[in-house]
């Protein structure tokens, strides 16, 4: 079986207060929509707000590898569809 | 409605006030104030949301003013910044109005109006000519057209046309005020009127341009503890749903900042919790139909400027944030208070109220735990020297008040209890139905929330609704009731 893409909501202080506090609905709507394809779940700092002045792209998101700054639902979402063809 | 929902201009507003504070804690806050706009904005920037990055920065620097706490349509744009900064370091008290609109930003959205769109198929039966009162419609060259003058927006076309081709075009401002108190002026500039404003911040969750901004305090407040005084920091039971952490995580992360100490308004909550269950029993044994709640500051400015024959209605008892503000001071008569809400209409109770002397909402709270890097997840835990009841931290979420309430009026006397979750046209329309008939068919114990879902659907809220009333629950319900902690003091 192909490996399963891994999607990381950052839930730390910085991403929470700029906006993930409102993508805590990826970890229900996720597995709802992908099923076992997708593993998500809420993290502790990514630690990428630190670097310089960056906390004005958070709040973010990794999916495998690839770090979405500024993350909507929408941009996580086009993310996995775009791994997963 | 969504409550709380995702808003790039939240986004916006939270990188000003962070950008704000970093530069308040540098050697030269007026310069770093001023050069706001051009960090985020700098030069060969793309302009994301407007035609280029001057108008862009122009934006950026009222909402800069905003930050400061300054009313940006009485600010002259050519005054500096540091200037501006300077006035705001010498300022004694906030300022009066506690909104203030980017007048600049607004200008974009049409004035309110009824528009026959594109899918008018000029049908025979033409139902929208028949049915408009004024004759502002007629049918020119197969489709149906609208006289500006004659038409009143009262939309009965667009609810009766087959094609659902007659749409009305709303000012969002506009339409979530409940009294009518923001319109848009002659240069289609939103103003709001505040003899009728009752401060409830919807039109600042509504505004897509992020157009009404509260002025905050938070550079008093920076100011004051800089100077090394005393100051305390007064915590609304709704906040414990806001950030990523434990309450006694919260509570250590709050003196980070430089508090001396953290009180939970919930305590107060007990308070009001006592004499409103006393006040209800006495007032039902005298003969009354119903009472109101007294805890929500837009409901409480509602009645005042709107509703005032609601007045004998409404609780005599004062609100949880008055009882904690007199406990604070009363404990510490040398400290400088600081309530910490999670809405704007909390900024006009605390004006009145000579025990508060600052208020900031959770947005600016949560701009500063990250101009200070201070990770909430990472913080020790601190106990609160007064625990508050169940009931008192449960204040924040619809019902909870009435509930509150319920637990301590004795079983003899019934308590029906009914819920005004959030203010709008309809509820305000209900409320002076039950003053004028004297009474309310519904029950007897009316709990006025001015947000729908209560304080954790307030303006100024940081998390999602939905996972805030998961914490915050989950925190309540590891707490004892009110019945259990009345009894001990009263042992005691």
């Amino acid at each position: 079986m192909d490996k399963k893409i891994s999607v990381k909501v950052c839930l730390g202080t910085t991403c929470f207060v700029m906006g993930s506090a409102n993508l805590q609905e990826l970890i229900d709507t996720v597995p709802a929509k992908y099923g076992d394809k997708v593993d998500v779940s809420g993290v502790p700092c990514l630690g990428l707000c630190s670097i310089d002045w960056e906390f004005s792209k958070a709040p973010y998101v990794k999916v495998d590898d690839e770090v979405i700054k500024e993350a909507t639902v929408e941009k996580v979402l086009k993310a996995i569809d775009e791994k997963l063809k | 409605m969504v409550m709380n929902a995702p808003r790039q201009t939240s986004h916006l507003k939270r990188e000003i006030l962070i950008r704000l504070i970093k530069a308040f804690y540098t050697d030269d806050f007026g310069e770093n104030a001023r050069l706001i706009p051009y960090q985020m904005r700098p030069k060969d920037f793309e302009a994301p949301y407007r035609c280029c990055v001057y108008k862009e920065r122009a934006i950026l620097r009222d909402r800069t003013i905003a930050g400061l706490g300054l009313s940006i349509e009485e600010t002259d744009d050519s005054i500096h910044m540091a200037e501006l900064a300077k006035k705001v370091l010498e300022r004694e008290k906030p300022e009066e109005n506690p909104l203030t609109v980017l007048q600049t930003a607004c200008k974009g959205c049409v004035p309110s109006r009824i528009y026959v769109t594109d899918l008018c198929q000029g049908c025979v039966a033409r139902p929208c000519v028949n049915t408009c009162k004024f004759g502002a419609i007629s049918v020119k060259n197969g489709k149906s057209v609208i006289d500006p003058d004659k038409c009143k927006n009262c939309g009965m076309c667009a609810q009766v046309c087959p094609y659902q081709a007659i749409t009305k075009i709303i000012v969002p401002c506009e339409s979530a005020c409940p009294v009518g108190a923001i319109a848009k002026d002659e240069n289609g500039h939103a103003k709001i009127d505040f003899d009728k404003c009752i401060s409830c911040g919807k039109c600042v969750s509504a505004c897509p341009f992020g157009a009404v901004h509260e002025k905050s305090q938070i550079i008093d407040v920076l100011k004051t503890i800089k100077a090394g005084k005393k100051v305390i920091a007064m915590v609304a039971p709704a906040m414990f749903g806001q950030l990523p952490c434990s309450p006694k995580q919260l509570k250590e992360a709050i003196q980070k900042l430089g508090f001396a100490d953290v009180y939970e308004v919930a305590q107060g909550a007990d308070v009001t919790t006592k004499n409103e269950a006393k006040e209800f029993e006495e007032r039902l044994l005298k003969g009354a139909e119903f009472m109101t709640t007294s805890c929500c500051a837009g409901y409480n400015e509602l009645v005042d400027k709107h509703i005032p024959e609601l007045k004998p209605f409404r609780s005599d008892t004062r609100t949880p944030l008055y009882y904690t503000a007199e406990i604070v001071k009363k404990e510490h008569p040398d400290a400088v208070t600081v309530f910490f809400s999670p809405c704007v209409a909390k900024r006009r109770e605390a004006l009145k109220d000579d025990n508060v002397d600052y208020v900031l909402n959770y947005e600016e709270v949560g701009a500063w735990l990250i101009a200070m890097n201070i990770k909430v997840e990472d913080c020790g835990e601190s106990s609160f020297k007064t625990e508050a009841s169940a009931e008192g931290r449960n204040y924040a979420v619809t019902g909870g008040v009435a509930k509150a309430v319920k637990t301590l009026v004795p079983e003899e006397i019934p308590v029906y209890p009914v819920m005004i979750d959030g203010l709008n046209k309809q509820s305000i329309r209900d409320l002076k139905k039950y003053a004028k008939n004297g009474e309310c068919e519904l029950g007897n114990l009316i709990e006025v929330m001015a947000c729908t879902g209560g304080c954790l659907g307030g303006n100024a809220n940081v998390n999602a609704y939905k996972p805030a009333l998961k914490q915050l629950t989950n925190y309540v319900k590891e707490s004892k009731s009110i019945k259990e902690t009345e009894e001990a003091g009263e042992k005691a």
